[in-house]
């Protein structure tokens, strides 16, 4: 504070140079005042502004810009959000699989017809309100499994419905699941959308990749992006060039979602576009990608 | 019916006469040259203005606008009023309220809370002519009354209140008694109307503080 700017006397601008943009936005978004003032006047008065008019082509520029850092500070708060969700997501349905497998385990010493999996943990914490004496404990962990399972589905449901909010793009490419995966695998959305498309490419294969570099394996093709529809859905000779195209596109799209976040839907038209001469080219058999030079986006 | 301020009109969109202002697009609204027709169904302070209700407005106005959400409104107001404060605290929407103030110089977007006018106050001016309130939050007059500072003391309140976001049990008619004793405190209540051609379980009071 300057000693001109005594509280009752200090507006957002009062400490600024003018075209400060920077100053401006915090003074915005961090500033209070007991009281407000005419000041559009005192900000001439001070010097700030020539004119009402030029004060106010000031005050657009610093309210557009401190509301749009801190939009943006929020939803980046919000990714942080989403990859909790989703390990969180990943941590209970791994889990419940786990124990549905003891739980199975166990139910075929004592029941011939015990079933397996999630399924059978839920159908038997249902069926049996009231179990047969010597097996409550069993019942018991059936309960447990089937209320894991029953979170993870709480938790994807949250996750879809986060996803498009945090990175509308991705989560139309991706699915909001995959696309929230992408975002945990790379450590946020700003992280993601840093990472050139090759990286994309094998996010969540690293096993595989390490395997390759210390010369165990062949390079891999893709990682956790083969969950995706336009790869799984293609001949395998074409798989490398599919989870190119598919990868260049969702780096694109973590881009737009963090830098502009405006929506575009011809993202998707070209990704559907590219994926569509893919796999044309497996149906009618005429060759594989020797070159290397499909993805259709080129990297930075 | 009482007049339109100055730069709402009633024109031909689509074949329809409806209200509009002029500015650029904001919500898909249809247009008809530079003008755009403002969508009562989807703005309490259209729905005012389509029920004549005295709104005090002549255009070219400053304006406090709580509860800005993506601008559907605001734009309006903008677009016919002066400069225009746009108060709005969920940042979802800020992003598109961002891009109707781009194309409008005198709309100055604020992610703040409108409970918190020490927040905004070293921004916002004394003497604002009106202000416009839709937050749809639970403690509507208390808003309203924690804003009356900002407020010329000719000025006036235009302030949509719903009922459901008072309580979602209690018989509308209640919940807007309660409104009203409340805002009574700071204001005098100049005109008030059920806006349920529009908007179900929302009033619409026009009010000029004590
Ligand atoms: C019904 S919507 C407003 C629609 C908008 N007036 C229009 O017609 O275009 C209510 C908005 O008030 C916002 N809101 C609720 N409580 C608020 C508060 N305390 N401060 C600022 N905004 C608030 C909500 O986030 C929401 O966007």
């Amino acid at each position: 504070m300057t000693d001109e700017a005594d509280t009752a006397t200090a507006g957002w601008f009062s400490d600024l140079d003018p075209g400060d943009i920077e100053g401006a936005s915090s003074a915005i978004l961090e500033g209070t005042a007991e009281q407000s003032n005419d000041w559009p006047q005192l900000a001439v008065e001070i010097g700030y502004a020539d004119t009402a008019d030029e004060y106010y082509d000031q005050l657009h520029a610093a309210t557009t810009a401190a509301t749009r850092a801190e939009v943006t500070e929020r939803e980046a708060a919000d990714d942080r959000q989403l990859v909790h969700a989703i390990r969180a997501m990943d941590d209970c349905t791994r889990t419940a699989n786990e124990l549905a497998e003891r739980l199975a385990e166990w139910a075929g010493t004592v029941d011939q017809d015990a079933g397996t999996g999630i399924d059978y943990a839920r159908e038997l914490a249902t069926r049996e309100r009231d179990p047969e004496p010597g097996q409550e404990p069993l019942v018991s962990l059936a309960e447990r499994v089937a209320a894991l399972a029953d979170e993870a589905d709480d938790l994807r449901e949250y996750v879809e419905q986060q996803a498009p909010t945090v990175a509308p793009n991705l989560s139309a490419l991706a699915g909001p699941v995959l696309g929230a995966r992408l975002i945990s695998l790379a450590g946020g959305l700003e992280a993601l959308a840093k990472k050139p498309s090759g990286t994309v490419q094998i996010l969540g294969a690293e096993d595989a990749l390490f395997a390759h570099l210390r010369g165990h394996a062949p390079s891999p093709k893709h990682g956790i992006i083969y969950t995706h529809d336009a790869i799984r859905g293609t001949h395998p000779d074409e798989r490398g060039s599919a989870a190119r195209a598919v990868a260049g596109k969702l780096a694109i799209a973590a881009r737009v979602d963090h830098y502009s976040g405006d929506v575009k839907p011809e993202l998707e038209a070209e990704l559907a576009e590219r994926i569509e001469t893919i796999q044309a080219r497996s149906e009618d058999g005429s060759g594989t990608d020797a070159d290397g030079s499909d993805g259709g986006e080129s990297d930075e | 019916m009482s007049e339109l301020p100055d730069g709402v009109e009633r024109r031909q969109f689509d074949g329809t006469e409806r209200l509009g202002t002029r500015g650029e697009p904001v919500y898909g609204e249809p247009t008809d040259g530079a003008w755009r027709a403002w969508n009562p169904n989807r703005s309490k302070l259209g729905a005012m203005l389509e029920l004549g209700m005295e709104t005090g407005l002549v255009g070219g106005e400053t304006v406090l606008y709580l509860g800005a959400a993506s601008g559907t409104t605001v734009s309006h107001v903008a677009d016919f009023a002066g400069p225009t404060y746009a108060v709005e605290f969920a940042a979802r929407p800020a992003r598109d309220l961002l891009e109707a103030a781009e194309s409008r110089p005198r709309l100055f977007p604020l992610l703040k809370d409108a409970r918190k006018p020490e927040s905004y106050a070293h921004v916002v001016e004394s003497d604002v002519d009106v202000i416009v309130q839709d937050v749809a939050t639970r403690g509507q007059a208390r808003v309203a009354l924690e804003n009356a500072p900002f407020l010329a003391d000719d000025g006036r309140l235009l302030l949509a209140v719903k009922s459901r976001s008072e309580n979602v049990t209690r018989d509308p008619n209640d919940v807007f008694e309660d409104v009203r004793d409340e805002l009574e405190s700071g204001y005098e209540v100049l005109e008030s109307r059920r806006l349920e051609e529009y908007h179900a379980d929302h009033l619409g009071i026009v009010a000029r503080p004590k």
